[in-house]
C-alpha cells in the first residue's frame, strides 16, 4: 500500500476487493430475484399446518413458518418485491432529483430559492417517519410504498445534484462552451452532467442501501405489501412472534436483508474511494 | 448572538412547512376520511358530527387557519378512541421514547468515538480494518433484525436480560442496544475519517514534538477539530434514531411515541397519527438547530466570521 501523504494515494486492494465482493453480492440477488420461480422450491404461498415450524433440513434449507410455508421460497421470492421497489425508488428519484437540482443550480435566482424551500421542508422530518406518515393515509400496499418512498426521497438527491451544479457550473470548460455558444440545456447535460455521474451513482448505491431497510421496516410494520406477497419485512415480522419455537423464520430474511443491504454499502463506499481516493 | 438568532429565525418557516405537510396529511385519505374511521356501516349522523369535529365540513383554508390557531393554543384535537385529548397521549408516552434516544445516544457515542478515534490512529492495522468492516456491517443491520436477534441470543438463550416491556434498567438495555449499534456504526465512521484529516495537521506534530503523551494529544487536541463532523451526524442521526423507535418500541413492547403511532395507525385514528408524526418532527427540527448552534460553540470562526 502507498502510503504517500500527498494527493494520489492509491485504493488499497482490500478495499476494491470489498467493492468487487459488494457488487458480487447484488448481482447474486439480483439473479435470485429474476429466476425466483425456478429457484424457490415451492409456490411461497403453499401452506403444511401439519409441518409449521420445521426446523431447517435437506428438503427445506431454512425451514417452515407458522403457517408450514417454505421459508427458502418466500425468502427468494421477498428479493422480488425488495430489489423491484428499491430500483423503482431510486430511479424515479434520481430522475426527478437530476432534474430538479440541475435547474436550481443553473437557473438560480428564485427558482434555486423556491426549489430548495420545498426541499428544506421534506428534509425537515426524518425520511422514514414521513414515508410512514404517508402510506399510513394513502393505504398499505406497494404501489402507494413506493409513492411515499418517492416523495420523501428525491429530496437528497435534488439538494446533492444543485451542489454539484453550482459547484461545476464556473469551471474552465463549461463557461468555454458557454462562450462557443452553448446553450444552457447544453452545457447541462453535455458539460455538467457527465460530471457528476460518478457522485451521483455513489449516492444511488447507498440510498438503495437505505431504501430497502425502509421498504422492509414498512412491510415488517405491516405497512407494505399485502399478506398474500412475501416479503421479508412480513417474514421477519411474523418471525419475531415465533422467536421461542422457530427462530429460523427470522434468522433468513434477516440475513437476505443484512446481506443485500451490505453488498450496496460495500460496493458504494468502495466506488466513493475509487473515484476520490483523496477524500478518504 | 446575531448567528444565534438568525439560525432561529431560518427555523420558523421550516416549522410551518411542518405543520403544513402534517395538516395536509389527512387530505390524502383515499375517499372520505370519516367513512374509513368509522366504518361504512355508520349512521349518517355519527359521519356528520365527526366530519364536524374534524372541521372536514369547511372549505381547506379555513380548516387550515383552524388548525394553525388550535396548534398556537396546543390543541391538537382528541383521539378518536380514547376521547383523550391528543396532546396528553403525547405527553404521557414521551419520556418513555426519550430514556430509550438518550441510552441509545450514550451507548453510541461511548463505544463510537473511542473506536472511530483508535482506527484513526492506527490507520490500515488490523484494528482499523476490523472497526471499517463492523462499521459497514453495523449500518447495514436493520433494527427489525437486530432486535429479535439480540432477544433471541440475550433473553431466550442467555436469559440476561427481560425480553419486553418496560422497566428497570435491565429492561432498557437490549431496546437500547438494538437502537445504539447501527448509530454507533455510523459514528465511528465518520469520527475515524474526522480525526484522519486532522491527525494530519501541523499543529498536531508540533504537540507531539513537544513531547506530549497520546491521551491528551488525540483527545484534547485532534477530536476537539474533529468535532464538527461527528456533531453533525449525531444531530442528524436522530431523526433516524427517533424513527427507529418505531421500530424498535413495536418490537420490545415499548409504551412510547412509536407504538402509539403504530397503534393509532392499525386503528385509523388520524388526529393521534398527525399528532405524534407533528411531535416527532419538530424534535427533530429543534435537534437540528441546536447541532447548527452548536457549531458556534466548537467553532469561533463560525461565531466571530459568519
Amino acid at each position: 500500500m502507498s502510503q504517500s501523504k500527498v494527493s494520489g494515494r492509491r485504493v488499497p486492494l482490500r478495499k476494491k476487493l470489498l467493492m468487487y465482493l459488494g457488487a458480487g453480492i447484488v448481482l447474486v440477488m439480483v439473479i435470485v430475484a429474476l429466476f425466483a420461480p425456478w429457484i424457490a422450491i415451492q409456490d411461497p404461498n403453499t401452506m403444511s399446518l401439519a409441518d409449521r415450524y420445521q426446523a431447517p433440513s435437506w428438503t427445506h434449507p431454512f425451514g417452515l413458518d407458522e403457517m408450514g410455508s417454505d421459508v427458502f421460497s418466500k425468502v427468494v421470492y421477498g428479493a422480488r418485491v425488495s430489489l423491484g421497489v428499491a430500483l423503482t425508488v431510486v430511479t424515479i428519484s434520481t430522475i426527478v432529483g437530476l432534474l430538479l437540482g440541475s435547474v436550481a443550480g443553473f437557473v438560480g435566482r428564485w427558482v434555486d430559492g423556491l426549489i430548495m424551500r420545498i426541499i428544506d421542508m421534506i428534509s425537515a422530518f426524518p425520511n422514514f417517519l414521513l414515508a410512514l406518515g404517508l402510506v399510513a393515509m394513502l393505504g398499505p400496499s406497494v404501489r402507494n410504498v413506493i409513492i411515499a418512498m418517492c416523495l420523501t426521497s428525491w429530496a437528497s438527491y435534488a439538494r446533492l445534484v444543485r451542489g454539484e451544479v453550482l459547484h461545476l457550473k464556473e469551471r474552465d470548460y463549461v463557461v468555454s462552451a458557454q462562450a462557443m455558444g452553448a446553450g444552457p440545456v447544453r452545457q447541462v447535460v453535455l458539460h455538467i452532467w457527465p460530471n457528476l455521474v460518478g457522485t451521483l451513482v455513489v449516492h444511488c448505491s447507498f440510498a438503495m442501501a437505505g431504501t430497502i431497510i425502509a421498504e422492509s421496516g414498512l412491510s415488517f410494520l405491516g405497512l407494505g405489501a399485502p399478506p398474500t406477497t412475501p416479503t421479508w419485512g412480513a417474514l421477519l415480522d411474523s418471525g419475531r412472534k415465533i422467536l421461542l419455537e422457530a427462530p429460523h423464520v427470522s434468522l433468513f430474511p434477516g440475513l437476505a436483508i443484512l446481506l443485500l443491504v451490505l453488498g450496496f454499502n460495500l460496493f458504494g463506499d468502495g466506488l466513493r474511494d475509487y473515484l476520490d481516493p483523496k477524500k478518504n | 448572538m446575531r448567528f444565534i438568532l438568525r439560525r432561529i429565525f431560518v427555523t420558523l418557516p421550516v416549522v410551518l412547512g411542518v405543520c403544513t405537510l402534517t395538516f395536509l396529511l389527512i387530505h390524502l385519505v383515499p375517499g372520505d376520511p370519516v367513512d374509513i374511521m368509522l366504518g361504512e356501516q355508520a349512521s349518517a349522523q355519527d359521519k356528520a358530527q365527526l366530519r364536524q369535529e374534524l372541521g372536514l365540513d369547511q372549505p381547506l383554508l379555513t380548516q387550515y387557519k383552524a388548525f394553525l390557531f388550535d396548534l398556537a393554543r396546543l390543541d391538537i384535537g382528541r383521539s378518536l378512541h380514547t376521547r383523550q385529548p391528543v396532546l396528553d397521549s403525547l405527553l404521557e408516552r414521551l419520556p418513555a421514547t426519550a430514556e430509550l434516544t438518550f441510552a441509545a445516544m450514550f451507548i453510541a457515542l461511548l463505544f463510537g468515538i473511542p473506536l472511530g478515534i483508535l482506527a484513526a490512529v492506527r490507520q490500515y492495522s488490523a484494528v482499523d480494518h476490523s472497526v471499517m468492516v463492523s462499521g459497514l456491517l453495523g449500518m447495514s443491520i436493520p433494527g427489525f433484525f437486530l432486535g429479535p436477534l439480540l432477544i433471541y441470543v440475550f433473553a431466550i438463550q442467555l436469559d440476561f436480560f427481560p425480553v419486553s416491556e418496560r422497566g428497570g434498567i435491565e429492561h432498557l438495555v437490549l431496546p437500547a442496544l438494538s437502537l445504539a449499534l447501527p448509530l454507533g456504526a455510523v459514528i465511528m465512521r465518520i469520527t475515524r475519517a474526522s480525526m484522519l484529516e486532522v491527525i494530519r495537521e501541523d499543529y498536531i506534530n508540533v504537540a507531539r514534538s513537544k513531547g506530549l503523551g497520546p491521551g491528551p494529544l488525540y483527545f484534547r487536541h485532534a477530536l476537539r477539530n474533529a468535532l464538527m463532523p461527528i456533531v453533525t451526524i449525531v444531530g442528524l442521526q436522530v431523526g433516524a434514531l427517533l424513527t427507529g423507535t418505531v421500530i424498535t418500541e413495536t418490537i420490545f413492547d415499548w409504551p412510547g411515541l412509536g407504538t402509539l403511532l403504530l397503534g393509532s395507525i392499525q386503528r385509523r385514528d388520524y388526529p393521534v397519527v398527525q399528532g405524534c408524526i407533528l411531535l416527532i418532527s419538530l424534535i427533530y427540527v429543534v435537534v437540528n438547530l441546536v447541532t447548527d448552534l452548536s457549531y458556534a460553540l466548537i467553532n469561533p470562526k463560525v461565531r466571530l466570521g459568519e
